[in-house]
């Protein structure tokens, strides 16, 4: 008979055995119980100031560590304050999980102090959640939490275990196999369909190789640059994807999308080919649909059946996951004699590298002297490298640190891709820092965004995480601006948050124990960026101070097509050109 | 739009019909009818869903339903292929008048009488959808005064078992 422990110890001796290192969260009344034990646990729990905090950073912790990401939280508005990242890690294929106190079993549908339903909350938001009312139940479900979280596409898992199951007396029984009869996560891609693929990108005058977030999940870098070089198909890596592949490649030619570069937005649109591997046809991406990439037949690889054919119908579909798919890929290519791969893109790279020379990334310099944001981002970039890790926010700083940031390397970039979470960028930095500590973490932040999670900082400050967040604080919500600025008349309703004024962000990163450091000239942005790499003993906060109408492009507006993309506000590319 | 029913069979556990409704109403799908029972498996329930909608977005519900964690396994059931029932129960005026005449129906419908009162007969009826909406037909001049319908079941004809294969490693498990 094993020993009796409470249901509390057996939640922690549980996340130990799950192998968790550290947790973010917050105690309260209903989580109580398991606040005890974990205070003599092997396991880093790190306190956080707000709850979504505690969940942006268990999804920085998992993004740039490969492992699962745990929050913790208590009833009620400790774990509704969990919705927002526990959302978040669904539409970006986060691995979390999140775990929950409940108010007693006898109390649960009362209304009682502090009881909300957050397993109901959560069923359109989770790969999978529990409620616990059973003690013995609690290593099983941590078990399953982990796996279900962990494999596949990858997601969140909420565990929402009631007050009196973490205080009752139980046994600790680690289950050594799991068994979900109805969750079967095929990862083996089917050789027909690969052999299928295989023949149309041989036969394929105008292939792109459209990569996805799924690309870095399944950790297949390696194997697309293989597969990119064995082919000499030209690659576009989507926002959530950046980092997969090389920028400084010379078949990269960026991001596709809404404010993709031009190169990249018409490879897809003039290509014959798609080889989508881990990406799934956002509107973002696609713009207007049934006008996106017209002529291309479409090869479609995702871990996630779901995926395939929901917004684009696919010719071949591959259920898979991606590290898989793109070696069996290789093999069938190359078969059996591994001959080199021979497709004439002669003509197709000379469409693609005259788009690339003619339209290549670039911005204005504000003609009052103040500082271009791009400038700034582009600086960073360089100075701090292609080792560091880039977490960013929602808006215009985030498309412009998508695009003026050079990646090198999967894992380092890190940021908001689908549902958008303005206030990501400081807690998944810190996340991202614990988790790789010997890395440099950058959030690159705006200044509305840096408002809505900046109390992390404190968090930061305490526990030994010197993150480093670069505020692109043009004093307004720029990208809703830019949009009023271009839909809207002019009309700024409600877009000005004059934050060059009110916060003074130094004064605040001072007293939040971070370093404040203010610019608000080019000729200074190199130096301070310098001084902010040199101070490792506490977080770093840099307010640079920029113009305030810069816009980002090109742009795709919402809703039209891909080929209505313009390079700046008016101009249009010019696709036809001949050669 | 097109009429399909769906056979889900899923782990009997809690919450399990609200995450398969939530899904439903999220993707913007209208269930028709809903029932769900329990099997021959012990901890397996099966749900059948009767949904109208097209070729495309049912494959799209059908895969998302696929990943709830709870779902074992869908199975789409083809009218021609399965005996597919409702169970009508109907409270119909009959005064001694008419009374006559509702027995005929009811006789005619193959349906039974389960309960008589002086002014109304209350009639228990099973069949498909089209059969129980015939019979409604001619109820209707009688004067309908309550009915209550449950959801669809069905089942493959033939002698095997939408739980045979997918049930093999459950049996393991909990054996």
């Amino acid at each position: 008979m094993s020993e009796q422990i409470t249901g509390a110890e057996s939640l922690v001796q549980s996340l130990e055995r799950a192998g968790v290192e550290v947790m973010f969260g917050i105690p309260g009344g209903a989580i109580l119980p398991a606040y005890d034990p974990l205070f003599d646990s092997s396991i880093r729990h790190i306190l956080v100031r707000h709850e979504q905090g505690a969940g942006h950073a268990a999804e920085g912790y998992a993004a740039a560590t490969g492992r699962v990401g745990v929050c913790m939280a208590t009833s009620g508005p400790g774990a509704t304050n969990l919705v927002t990242p526990i959302a978040n890690a669904y539409m970006d294929s986060i691995p979390i999980v999140a775990i929950t106190g409940q108010v007693p079993s006898a109390s649960i549908g009362t209304d009682a102090f502090q009881e909300a339903d957050i397993r109901g909350i959560t069923m359109p938001i989770t790969k999978h959640n529990f409620l616990v009312t059973d003690p013995a139940e609690i290593p099983r479900r941590i078990a399953e939490a982990f796996h279900i979280a962990s494999t596949g596409r990858p997601g969140p898992v909420l565990v929402d275990i009631a007050k009196d199951a973490l205080q009752a007396r139980t046994t600790f029984d680690w289950p050594e196999t799991i068994d979900l009869p109805g969750y079967r996560p095929v990862t083996r891609p089917h050789s027909k369909q690969v052999r299928e693929a295989a023949r149309l990108i041989l036969e394929s005058k105008r292939p792109v190789l459209y990569v996805g977030g799924g690309v870095l999940r399944a950790r297949a870098s390696a194997e697309l640059r293989m597969l990119a070089e064995l082919t000499g198909i030209p690659v576009v890596t989507t926002l959530m994807a950046r980092g997969a592949f090389p920028d400084s490649h010379p078949q990269h030619l960026g991001m596709p999308g809404m404010h993709g570069s031009v190169a990249a937005v018409g490879a897809l649109q003039q290509s014959d080919l798609l080889i989508t591997l881990g990406a799934r046809f956002d509107d973002r991406v696609t713009g207007k649909l049934s006008s996106f990439a017209p002529d291309a037949k479409v090869i479609h690889a995702d871990v996630d059946p779901a995926e395939i054919s929901k917004n684009r119908t696919a010719d071949v579909p591959i259920v898979g996951d991606c590290r898989e798919v793109i070696a069996d890929l290789i093999v069938a290519l190359q078969g059996d004699a591994h001959q080199a791969v021979e497709i004439d893109l002669g003509a197709w790279w000379a469409t693609l590298n005259r788009l690339r020379e003619t339209y290549p990334l670039g911005y204005d310099t504000p003609a009052d002297g103040e500082l271009a944001p791009q400038y700034v981002i582009e600086r960073l970039g360089a100075i701090a490298g292609p080792d560091a890790i880039y977490t960013a926010g929602v808006g215009q700083h985030q498309m412009w640190a998508a695009q003026f940031v050079k990646y090198e390397k999967p894992d380092s970039w890190l940021n908001s891709g689908g549902l958008g979470t303005m206030g990501y960028a400081v807690p998944a930095a810190m996340g991202a820092k614990v988790g790789r500590p010997d890395t440099t973490v950058w959030a690159i932040d705006g200044d509305g965004c840096f408002q809505m999670t900046n109390q992390e900082l404190a968090t930061c400050a305490l526990n030994d995480i010197p993150i480093k967040v670069a505020i692109i604080n043009n004093g307004s919500l720029g990208m809703v601006r830019q949009w009023q600025t271009l839909f809207y008349e002019s009309r700024y309703s409600n877009t000005t948050l004059h934050s060059k004024r009110i916060p003074d962000f130094a004064k605040l990163a001072e007293a939040y124990g971070c370093a404040g450091l203010r610019c608000e000239t080019a000729d200074d942005v190199d130096a301070t960026i310098k001084e902010a790499m040199e101070i490792n003993d506490r977080p770093v906060v840099v307010d640079f101070a920029v113009h305030q109408d810069a816009m980002v492009w090109p742009m795709v507006a919402a809703g039209t097509s891909n080929d209505e993309i313009m390079v700046a506000r008016n101009l249009a590319p010019d696709w036809d050109r001949e050669e | 739009m097109s009429r399909h029913t769906l056979s889900v069979l899923v782990e009997d556990q809690p919450g399990v019909l609200a995450r398969i409704a939530s899904l439903f109403s999220r993707r913007s799908f209208n269930i028709e009818s809903l029932a769900v029972g329990p099997t021959e498996h012990s901890g397996v329930s099966r749900i059948t869903i009767v949904v109208n909608v097209d070729e495309l977005p049912l494959e799209q519900v059908t895969k998302q339903l696929n990943k709830l964690v709870n779902v074992i396994k869908i199975v789409e059931l083809d009218p021609v292929q399965s005996v597919q029932r409702e169970l009508m129960l109907v409270k119909v005026r009959a005064d001694l008048e008419t009374r006559s005449h509702v027995l005929e129906t009811v006789a005619l419908f193959r349906a039974k009488v389960v309960d008589v009162a002086p002014e109304a007969v209350t009639i228990e009826a099973t069949g498909n959808a089209d059969k129980l909406e015939a019979l409604l037909r001619v109820l209707e001049p009688f004067g309908i005064r309550e009915l209550v319908q449950s959801g669809m079941v069905g089942i493959g004809r033939g002698p095997r078992s939408i739980t045979d294969r997918s049930m093999r490693s459950l049996d393991r498990s909990t054996a």
